[in-house]
């Protein structure tokens, strides 16, 4: 019989492609539950202070509003008052607000009070009639005015080997005594994720003790820990479903107040309640990339060998959790440099808590290293490219092993031909057009292959295909068609014959999706699931049929209607008669890193990303004309999928680059940019078609997929290399972002 | 939101009726801005009164210049051939605003009456004298980096948002208006007003009043003329500055000009002795440069614009420049 197509690598379309792009899709705001209602939050207009009183009179007897809750009258949350004290959490260091638990404002649009209405229309207008009256206290919402507080993160404190510790290579600071040196600073500000879907949940009490949410979230699995334990329940007695979620960027790790609030709607009105966030609320009521601040000094020989480098930030958190991000890893092992500082600061700003935004810290901070190595390539009169070549590390010199795999010469190679850096001029404002001044620039990314444990669950159905299910939810990259041809090709079955099911806590335990880790975890589970289900199959059709007992299961071989084996086609066992004897339950299987590899290898995955751009000579407009992002992510499961992921990143890192910015007016401690209008993103006119290219060589150590991860590699890095081919167009040197054409001009 | 009445009348006398008697009542066209605003409670209107039914869209040539009907679309304006012959400066202006989507709704009618995207104006919890008399304003001593450098005083330093009236301005239109006194002409430069102590006050429609076209004069500005835009992105961004130059050349030398700017004060801004300087002169860019300098007379920055006063003339020689090459 004809083997069929080998799926992975394969540019297949996405399994649930149709069902996005007709609207058959169902979102967490979609669903309509028989007795549904409707829920709207106010917000404070104080940034720190009491609340004094909250006039709620109005509102409770405008038409169709069943509840109005606060603080004053919001039902007791057991897990309000034991959060914390659990020994068997994780050493976190403060925690989320409690909403509705007491009268303090930590920031400005803090929730203060939930509309429940029959109609979203009447929650909308009641919403508008509640009035908080404040004891208002003396804000702070400015980095810049807060970095002199700024602390070492309690984590490091209490762990020595925490990574966000100072790391020191060589001697400290060595770059002040250099032969040639630089010492910049940099600033990403806030940015805000604004994925397409806004945060949304629909909250359940099917019983008094059991709860089912419908929720935006990135992992079904933590969003039940999180909810089960505040309100005191076993995990089984809550459900989590994020069938889909449309885009969330980071803004979905974190639970968040809004969803507390609307599940204590639920209870008060005994009736599932839905809430759906403003796009203004997008901007306050969740978390965002934060302002950070960056500091990067770095020495080097005259031909081109770097000495040494000293990177510190500065990030902004709330008053009540201490958020992190690692902004300086990659400074630590990208460049062979022996000496090397990195020290890594925290401050408490009148602000909600940050939360990782695609590629987080790693971005961040690569804008900082990868514009000073420009800057530092300039300085001596070396192009970038042979510059990054000089100072190229073979092994991990941070922590002195060798890499998994590295392919990002190849990746170098790959990008500057495309991109055509051979028409790059070393002076800057070489090249023109008229009136557009032409530059190029490149910005290097990495980011850790991280691969965790997880489980998958397989059956076979009578009809001849198989069933897959993972807890893992998809915010975009495919992870449903990825999963498919993983076990197409494991199983020997066309990619239709498998349905591969996701965002759902009852399923098989897997992770959060997020850190570019889906694949590498959730993968090897399916694959191995797969083998698991052959080697079931083959043990149950040895008992009718000699052949089996002793083929191996990789010889399995489904046909229609039947199980038969490679090379002997006269052995067939029909399903029906093997389904008689599985009983119909699924096979779980649990898949975990094996061996020492992540002890003696450093894995990660590389990007470069190559921008040309078009800067107005008159007026600092900058287009982006080229944008070519090369990657090394080991295999490529579906290239077309992978190619869009990295698209995306691309698009985002433009965003980044030229504008976005979400600006608090620190009087207020309010956002001023708080719509679409105001905060920018790409548009299609903003975006070339970005080419990308794969070195699509597996990774021989972080899983037998090969593969390494792709989401945030496609974003690190790209606002660098479009800064720095700003530079290059124009000799302006642009250390803060966003690069607005005001800036441009000065 | 609040909660409002809304009717749908047919006849353009019942439509200025139902406003003239009612002050919280108000026209809605696209409402591609309204609703926003309604829904961010800065404005609560208690009566809408939708006037999409009446007869006010035709495009027409008339004897001696071009008259659009107060309720033609933006879009399809911007696409109208006898807009493109003989207005181009319009078209592009219209083009180089919103998105396709909106243009589809907005009319040219409301794109005149759009209100300021000043931030502080949308925000019901910040000061603004424009929203609230007497609150004072929050772009002041705030974050006043789209703000404006001509025209402003102490209560607003707001700007208007439109491009299609810059253009407009810049053309010599007139605004046709219909109201419980009867029908009067308003020339556009007179159309928007300045801040001064009432920035609560765009225009200079009075209660009841109803914009029912513009005219716009045939004039020699069919072939060298440029709506220039400078914005954050390249599409669907308010102007951090625009320009919109017409010129009347006679081979290089100029014959006229027609100049304005847009995203610089609190209405379209007609600049007559910029054009001054351009009328005889060779269309070079020297030429646009001393028009410029001139334009940007008595321009005044504040904390965070004072790129404009870099930019303004920049965007002025660049759309010179670009509509003498055209």
């Amino acid at each position: 019989m004809k083997t069929p197509e080998k799926q992975i690598g394969a540019r297949m379309n996405r399994v649930d492609g149709r069902q996005k792009v007709t609207g058959a899709a169902t979102y967490s705001a979609e669903y309509q539950l028989p007795g549904i209602t409707y829920a709207v939050l106010v917000g404070s207009t104080i940034t720190k202070g009491r609340i004094t009183s909250i006039d709620t009179k109005a509102a409770e007897r405008a038409p169709g509003v069943l509840a109005v809750i606060t603080h004053f009258n919001s039902p007791k949350v057991p897990g309000f008052d034991t959060a914390g004290k659990d020994p068997s959490q994780p050493a976190t260091v403060g925690g989320p607000i409690k909403v509705f638990k007491d009268d303090k404002i930590r920031f400005n649009d803090q929730p203060i009070a939930i509309v429940v209405a029959d109609s979203l229309e009447r929650a909308r207008f009641a919403a508008g009639l509640v009035k908080g009256q404040y004891a208002q206290e003396k804000h702070q919402t400015s980095l810049e005015a807060a970095k002199s507080q700024a602390f070492l993160p309690t984590s490091a404190k209490k762990n020595p080997k925490h990574p966000m510790n100072d790391y020191q290579r060589g001697q400290v600071d060595a770059y002040k005594t250099g032969a040639i040196k630089l010492e910049s600073e940099y600033v990403v500000p806030t940015e805000v994720h604004q994925p397409m879907e806004l945060q949304a949940i629909t909250a359940h009490w099917e019983a008094p003790d059991r709860l089912t949410i419908y929720d935006k979230t990135q992992g079904t699995m933590a969003t039940r820990r999180d909810f089960a334990r505040e309100w005191g329940l076993p995990e089984e007695n809550v459900k989590v479903i994020a069938t889909y979620v449309g885009g969330a960027f980071g803004n979905a790790l974190h639970s968040w107040q809004h969803e507390s609030a609307a599940i204590i709607a639920a209870r008060v009105v005994n009736r599932p309640v839905k809430l759906m966030l403003t796009r203004e609320q997008m901007f306050t009521m969740v978390g965002y990339r934060p302002y950070t601040w960056q500091k990067l000094g770095m020495s080097a020989t005259p031909d081109g060998k770097i000495t040494a480098i000293t990177h510190e930030a500065i990030g902004q958190t709330s008053t009540f959790e201490e958020f992190t991000e690692s902004t300086l890893a990659q400074t630590r092992m990208m460049y062979e440099s022996p000496n090397l500082t990195t020290r890594y600061r925290i401050a408490s700003l009148d602000v909600n808590s940050p939360i990782w935004m695609r590629g987080p810290g790693e971005a961040t901070g690569a804008f900082a290293l990868e514009s000073a190595m420009d800057e530092m390539a300039h300085l001596l009169n070396i192009d970038p490219l042979e510059f990054r070549l000089r100072n190229y590390t073979e092994q991990d010199p941070e922590k002195n092993r060798p890499w998994s795999s590295k392919f990002l010469k190849e990746c170098y190679q790959l990008g500057a031909e495309r991109v055509g850096w051979n028409k790059r001029q070393l002076k800057p404002g070489s090249l023109r057009d008229g009136d557009w001044l032409i530059g190029y620039g490149m910005g290097v990314g990495t980011f850790g292959a991280h691969r965790g444990s997880s489980k998958a669950n397989i059956r076979l159905l009578p009809n001849g295909t198989v069933l897959l299910q993972s807890a893992v939810t998809d915010i975009g990259p495919g992870t449903a068609t990825a999963m498919t041809q993983i076990a197409a090709d494991t199983l020997g079955l066309a990619p239709e014959k498998i349905k591969f099911e996701l965002g759902n806590s009852n399923f098989a335990q897997a992770p959060t999706q997020g850190g570019s880790a889906i694949v590498n975890t959730v993968g090897p589970a399916v694959q191995e699931a797969c083998l698991a289900l052959k080697e079931k199959l083959r043990t149950l059709a040895a008992s009718s049929n000699a052949a089996f007992a002793s083929a191996k299961k990789e010889d399995v071989v489904f046909a229609e209607g039947y199980l038969t084996l490679n090379g002997n086609p006269a052995a067939r066992v029909p399903f029906a008669d093997l389904l008689q004897q599985v009983d119909g339950g699924f096979v779980t299987v649990e898949s975990k890193p094996q061996g020492n590899a992540s002890k003696n290898y450093s894995m990660y995955s590389f990007s470069v990303h190559f921008a040309e751009v078009r800067v107005h000579a008159l007026t600092g407009e900058v287009r982006v004309s080229k944008l070519v992002s090369c990657a090394d992510a080991g295999t490529i499961v579906n290239e077309k999928t992978a190619g869009n992921q990295m698209k995306g990143g691309a698009v985002g890192g433009i965003g980044m680059a030229l504008m976005e910015h979400a600006i608090i007016d620190d009087r207020f401690g309010r956002y001023i940019t708080k719509d679409f209008a105001d905060y920018h993103v790409p548009v299609h006119a903003d975006s070339p078609d970005v080419q990308v290219a794969f070195v699509n060589k597996p990774d021989p150590y972080v899983n037998a997929l090969g593969t390494k991860g792709i989401g945030e590699i496609a974003i690190i890095g790209v606002a660098p290399a479009i800064a720095n081919a700003i530079f290059n167009a124009t000799g302006k040197r642009i250390r803060e972002l966003p690069i607005t054409p005001d800036k441009l001009l000065v | 939101m609040n909660q409002f009445q809304y009717v749908r009348p047919t006849k353009q006398k019942a439509a200025i009726d139902a406003l003239a008697k009612d002050a919280n009542a108000q026209f809605i066209a696209g409402g591609t801005n309204l609703l926003d605003l309604m829904k961010r409670g800065v404005i609560a209107s208690q009566k809408l009164i939708d006037i999409n039914r009446l007869p006010l869209t035709k495009i027409e040539s008339q004897n001696g210049s071009l008259r659009i009907g107060a309720l033609a679309l933006n879009g399809p304006v911007a696409e109208d051939r006898l807009v493109l012959e003989r207005q181009p400066l319009l078209a592009q202006a219209l083009s180089a605003g919103a998105s396709a989507q909106l243009r589809n709704m907005a009319t040219v009618g409301g794109n005149m009456l759009q209100r300021t995207r000043c931030p502080y104006f949308y925000d019901t919890a910040m000061p603004c004298n424009k929203r609230e008399p007497g609150t004072g304003c929050g772009a002041l001593e705030g974050i006043n980096r789209m703000h404006a450098i001509f025209g402003f005083s102490d209560k607003c330093i707001a700007v208007h948002p439109s491009d299609m009236s810059v253009a407009l301005v810049a053309l010599d239109a007139t605004v046709l208006v219909s109201g419980p006194k009867g029908d009067r002409r308003i020339p556009f430069n007179d159309f928007h007003r300045l801040p001064g102590d009432t920035p609560q006050k765009d225009t200079n429609l009075e209660q009841g009043e109803l914009i029912t076209a513009v005219e716009i004069p045939d004039a020699p500005f069919t072939k060298h003329v440029s709506y220039y835009k400078v914005r954050e992105r390249a599409s669907y961004a308010f102007a951090l500055v625009s320009a919109a130059a017409a010129l009347e050349l006679d081979g290089t030398t100029i014959k006229s000009a027609r100049l304005a700017m847009g995203g610089v004060a609190h209405k379209p801004w007609r600049l007559t002795a910029a054009e001054q300087v351009l009328v005889g002169k060779p269309a070079t860019e020297e030429t646009f440069r001393q028009a410029a300098e001139v334009a940007m007379q008595g321009a005044k920055a504040f904390k965070h614009n004072a790129y404009k006063l870099k930019l303004g003339p920049n965007t002025i020689i660049q759309a010179l420049k670009t509509a003498a090459a055209a």
